[in-house]
């Protein structure tokens, strides 16, 4: 019954070497589904390995397994998903990031753009900035939880904390590197004021505001796991918690699972971003 | 005095007495001079610069990589404040960028976020809709660039992005166009096909043009006069004119004998 990882992975480690000889883009799609089979395989093997036996007291043994395996994981959460459990708390994740991501991005970017382009701008709350950004979002747990309760509030204004900064700092860091021969330009040909900044500044920062959204996005879906095991009462941050005190670990693996797809949907939104006319250039030469 | 440069260039025209030649002095340089300090290290790149350049006049400046000719440019151009001496365009001192005198740079300037049609408009926003169309259409079929109107600079080779660069230049119809090394950055070939396009658009719209370089051919193709400079700090070696008519045969005797001083007057042996 444990035979079909290995299997499969073998078929996808075969696929994966012959790959190169195709040139259809089919590969594009197995390639990383071959990947994934190897992993899943992986984590089968490492739970036979783990297994180990246990001679109880009235002399029969039991078989004690220390992580679930994939199918176990499956089955695990078959319950939460027939119920509606898991959609509930996926959405209410990502309403949370939502919110405290957009207010950073709101806050953020105009603040970042501002002290990149005013010298006494960044020197005055740039320094502020770079000491508040070490302090781990986890840290602000305690504070969030005494100002907004265990309700969603607590949750987005962890949410803004941990975007905020990469955003502030990204966006700050973009106008500093504007070439040189863009602003010169745009002095030569007479644009000042906010002009200048809608025209060329703006535009010219674009993509790496872009990408720090993506970063700052990427920490704030891993922040929210965090902030909602203390936090809150909802979410996937709290089924893992949940799941772990009603000591089913098959669900606890299931809910990271559910972490990683969504983080790679919220990500891929993200990247479709980049294809804009007005900032493709930065992120590809072809 | 908020919008000194239109109001003086009709009376520079007014009281205009045209030489012997018939020019008009555009750009007066005299004892120019340009000081880089850092920390208490100065570095002088500039020394006792004395120039005239004649309204429609194409004057390459041609010196060795580091004599101070793109900071020269800087300078006229506005970007940058001369330590010593003076700079006047039409009689009037500089004292910063001017719409009516466009740059352009060797790394074309070109917004990778708007198109070419865009670019080109950069300079026309304060005109009526239907003269800007007109305009940017006229140039960029000037530059040869008809049917890239909707195309992002990501698009287009560096030949085309410098003639976007170009059209974006001419759309404002400036009194003077700064080149500062334009077409460096350009493959061999390329760069032979945009010299004679220059000179084609310079010689259909006249405008005054400051090309700086360090290709001897480049300044003995496109120049009227030459500007030779010297290594660091940056001095005037002297002032060639150039008496061949375009076009210009690249393989005739007066061509080869001119190409021999200017490389004498750079103090390199032109023999390999």
């Amino acid at each position: 019954m444990s035979h079909w990882p290995f299997v499969a992975a073998g078929l996808a480690l075969a696929l994966i070497l012959f790959a190169r000889r195709w040139r259809d883009p089919l590969p594009l799609l197995l390639l990383p589904l071959g990947s994934a089979t190897i992993f899943v395989a992986a984590w089968q093997l490492t739970c036979e390995l783990m297994k180990y036996e246990l001679l109880q007291a009235d002399g029969s043994v039991r078989i004690i397994e220390v992580f679930p395996t994939p199918w176990q994981m499956l089955v695990g959460m078959r319950q939460p998903v027939v119920d509606g459990t898991l959609l509930r708390y996926s959405i209410a994740s990502v309403f949370r990031v939502a919110c405290g991501f957009v207010l950073a991005t709101l806050v953020g970017v105009p603040l970042g753009l501002w002290a990149g382009w005013s010298l006494r701008a960044s020197q005055a709350i740039n320094p502020l900035i770079q000491a508040l950004r070490p302090i781990s979002p986890i840290a602000w747990i305690p504070l969030a939880v005494l100002w907004f309760g265990v309700k969603d509030g607590a949750a987005v204004f962890l949410i803004f904390i941990s975007a905020f900064f990469p955003i502030v700092t990204g966006a700050l860091t973009a106008v500093r590197t504007i070439p040189l021969v863009y602003v010169r330009t745009a002095q030569n040909f007479g644009l000042a004021g906010f002009e200048l900044f809608r025209r060329v500044v703006f535009p010219a920062c674009m993509p790496q505001i872009i990408t720090s959204l993506r970063l700052a996005l990427g920490i704030a879906w891993m922040v929210i796991v965090a902030a909602e095991m203390i936090a809150v009462e909802s979410g996937l941050g709290y089924l893992i918690m949940d799941s772990r005190n009603a000591n089913n670990y098959d669900r606890v693996v299931g809910a990271m699972v559910s972490i990683g797809i969504i983080g790679v949907l919220l990500d891929l939104l993200m990247r479709r971003l980049e294809r804009l006319d007005e900032v493709r250039w930065g992120f590809s030469k072809t | 005095m908020t919008s000194p440069g239109r109001h003086d260039r009709q009376l520079a025209a007014g009281r205009a007495t045209p030489a012997a030649n018939g020019a008009t002095p555009r750009v007066v340089l005299s004892g120019l001079g340009k000081v880089f300090t850092r920390g208490r290290k100065s570095l002088s790149v500039l020394e006792g610069i004395d120039l005239t350049v004649q309204a429609g006049e194409f004057l390459c400046l041609l010196g060795p990589s580091g004599c101070g000719k793109s900071t020269l440019l800087n300078i006229i151009g506005g970007f940058e404040p001369p330590t010593t001496g003076s700079v006047t365009i039409d009689g009037l001192p500089v004292t910063g960028p001017d719409p009516r005198r466009v740059f352009v740079f060797q790394e074309y300037g070109v917004f990778p976020w708007a198109s070419v049609w865009d670019n080109v408009a950069l300079g026309l926003r304060d005109r009526p809709a239907d003269e800007q169309r007109r305009i940017i259409s006229h140039y960029i079929g000037l530059v040869g660039l008809q049917g890239f109107e909707r195309t992002y600079p990501a698009e287009l080779s560096g030949g085309m992005k410098q003639r976007v660069a170009v059209a974006r230049a001419l759309a404002v119809s400036p009194d003077i166009i700064f080149m500062d090394e334009p077409l460096g950055a350009l493959d061999s070939l390329t760069r032979l096909q945009m010299r004679s396009e220059l000179l084609r658009i310079w010689q259909e719209e006249r405008p005054t043009v400051l090309f700086v370089t360090h290709d001897v051919d480049e300044a003995l193709q496109l120049g009227e006069r030459i500007v030779v400079m010297t290594a660091r700090p940056g001095r005037i070696a002297d002032v060639v004119d150039v008496a061949l008519p375009h076009p210009r045969d690249l393989g005739s005797t007066e061509y080869g004998s001119a190409k021999n001083s200017l490389y004498e007057l750079l103090g390199v042996r032109h023999s390999i």
